[in-house]
């Protein structure tokens, strides 16, 4: 048996050596040595992601447009890909679609089973603008991109229904207005029933009903088990929509993680006392209080874990203190969207 | 079959295209025109399809050059064809479809093929039924001779539109890279100019004319040799003049082999521009 397992190791060590991909194997490495080879398949085969990213890094002459960003995205979540403009949202989607070349680090659709033109067969993408052929009707359009997908023509009229251009159908692509035309590169997104959106600025240089409308059919395309990938500046519309986010700034990420996680934490209290070396003492012993700062006639007290507001208060009570302010908040995303981009900024070397 | 599909869909719903290619092969049963041409001027009498240039085999040379005049208004739809997905940014959502950029270069290739042996076989037919009519002889062995013609007319128009295929995706813009063809066209010439001046001094072993026929429009245009210094007319011409007039007028190997070259240059090139280049 241990002959075997020992040949098993220098196999899997020699594999990733061919395969340029040591970072992977040494895992794999790892858990064969503690003898756990059911779980590591199991492993594989839940999370194999739908699209991942390694270091993958976009440099124009001098500029970075995209920093070594490593991503996963997992089957059925819906993703929020937040940044303000210019931050390297629509380089890292370019990529990953086929229009734009890496500078180095790679991406793997399906785990590396498919190319990259198999998997965008079986994926539907709206970039910024819409583009089709303007001398084609909205009906000739989706066929053609059907038989680029390879995928039947049966659910054209199903989807130019959802995004309700059914009745515009035979109208020719350069006579619709710019809602109209979004809604159609929806309806061509997902003319293939597509396991993956990916949706750039959906609602760019929209009015505000084209962006309520595009919002619903997110929604309604979410609800009905499609993952999203939603790359927009506007905060409220990835909370809104999103069940993950992933921050990028500057090309670089700040953070990836579950949206309510990201936009809520555990909230901060605002206090104050008469006495405000006690309450700061009472406040740094607490286990539940993080960071403390000051912020005008307040401290401000930010959580690291779940707290009974009211237990808190009587204990304070216990401790001699007498609050003259008290409230807990919680911060909105934009808060701390800015927070995040913005401390991470000092700390990022500039290289 | 299905890239073939997919780019034969695009250029058949824009009118303009459908209208150009229709015409495009329009003008070339139209060339039966020609044999209509009477001139009747009292002494002088002028009947076009009496000159001879109807007669088998010389009827290959002479309609297969003339046709290939045409080819310069077909070069139009391709360079339309290609700029459209640049300026109309399809190109990126093809690929953002799932198509590949050897699959996008592909269908316009197959395209371009297919619109060639279209062409060669509808001159093929023209000049079958033009001669069937007019020429002198009617001997099938004289009736499919020189048929070579034929081959270096699909050859010739594979070359011009692939030219003008990387024309364009390197210029990325339709109206400037037929611009850009007629600027070539006078660049080869200056060249030409340039070696017939200094080039024997420089390397005395070559003459412009060895290293000018593997200029690509040149090596296109050597293809099919003028076929109207052949006409007995001409000829006859030529003989009173005294000058004994010998000029080879067969499609050589050579200028086959060399075209060929250029055009999986220019096939390559064009794969290679779209897989460096940024959308």
């Amino acid at each position: 048996m241990g002959f075997f397992k020992n040949s098993v190791l220098t196999f899997n060590v020699f594999k990733g050596i061919l395969a340029r991909d040591r970072k992977l194997i040494i895992p794999n490495v790892k858990l064969l040595v503690t003898n756990k080879v059911s779980n590591r398949f199991n492993f594989m085969q839940i999370t194999t992601p739908l699209l991942e990213l390694n270091n993958l890094t976009k440099k124009y002459s001098s500029l970075i447009a995209v920093n070594s960003i490593s991503l996963k995205l997992i089957k059925g979540k819906v993703y929020g890909l937040l940044g303000p403009n210019g931050s390297g949202k629509s380089t890292t989607l370019g990529m990953v679609l086929n229009v734009i070349n890496p500078t180095s680090g790679d991406f793997k659709w399906y785990g590396g089973k498919l190319t990259t033109h198999q998997a965008l067969q079986k994926i539907g993408a709206i970039i910024e603008r819409p583009n089709f052929y303007p001398y084609m009707t909205a009906k000739q359009n989706l066929i053609l991109i059907c038989k680029i997908k390879q995928c039947s023509v049966a659910s054209i009229k199903e989807q130019l229904q959802l995004v309700g251009l059914w009745d515009r159908r035979d109208s020719k692509f350069n006579t619709f207005s710019l809602g109209m035309k979004q809604r159609l590169a929806i309806a061509a997104a997902l003319v293939n029933k597509p396991e993956l959106l990916i949706l750039d600025e959906p609602t760019n240089g929209l009015d505000p009903e084209g962006i309520l409308q595009i919002r619903k059919l997110i929604k309604k395309i979410a609800g009905l088990g499609t993952t999203i990938l939603l790359a927009s500046h506007l905060l409220d519309e990835v909370e809104k929509v999103c069940t993950d986010v992933i921050v990028l700034k500057d090309g670089v990420k700040y953070y990836e993680g579950p949206v309510n996680e990201m936009s809520q934490s555990y909230g901060y209290f605002e206090i104050a006392s008469e006495s405000e070396k006690t309450l700061l003492t009472f406040l740094e012993k607490h286990p539940c209080i993080g960071e403390i700062q000051k912020v005008n006639n307040f401290l401000k007290a930010t959580l690291i874990d779940i707290i009974d507001t009211e237990e808190f208060f009587k204990e304070s009570q216990k401790a001699g203190l007498n609050l003259s302010h008290f409230s807990k908040k919680k911060p909105s995303l934009e808060e701390r969207f800015l927070s995040l981009t913005q401390i991470n900024k000092n700390e990022t070397p500039t290289d | 079959m299905r890239l073939l599909q997919i780019e034969l869909y695009k250029l058949w719903h824009n009118t303009i295209s459908k209208v150009l290619i229709f015409g495009y092969f329009l003008l070339i049963l139209s060339i039966s025109i020609l044999s209509t041409i009477k001139i009747d001027l009292g002494p002088v009498k002028f009947y076009l399809a009496e000159q001879g240039i109807f007669n088998f085999p010389y009827i290959w040379h002479f309609n297969t050059f003339m046709i290939a005049l045409l080819k310069i208004f077909f070069a139009t739809i391709i360079v339309a064809m290609v700029g459209n997905e640049y300026s109309h940014k399809t190109l990126k959502q093809n690929l953002i479809d799932g198509l590949s950029k050897s699959e996008f270069l592909r269908s316009k290739v197959y395209a371009i093929l297919l619109f060639v042996l279209t062409s060669t076989f509808l001159v093929f037919i023209v000049s079958l039924i033009l001669g069937g009519i007019y020429s002198d002889y009617n001997e099938m062995a004289i009736i499919f001779k020189d048929l070579e013609y034929l081959v270096a007319y699909s050859i010739k128009l594979f070359g011009f539109f692939t030219f003008c295929l990387f024309l364009t995706i390197l210029i990325k813009k339709a109206a400037f890279s037929l611009g850009f063809l007629f600027l070539w066209q006078v660049i080869e010439g200056i060249c030409y100019g340039l070696m017939k001046w200094k080039l024997s001094d420089i390397i005395p072993q070559l003459s412009a004319e060895q290293v000018f026929v593997f200029f690509p429009l040149n090596a296109i245009g050597n293809l099919i040799k003028e076929p109207f210094s052949r006409l007995s007319a001409f000829q006859n011409i030529a003989d009173q003049i005294g000058d004994g007039f010998t000029k080879n007028y067969d499609v050589s190997l050579i200028s086959i082999l060399i075209v060929l070259v250029w055009s999986f240059i220019f096939i390559r090139g064009s794969y290679i521009l779209l897989k460096r280049r940024d959308l």
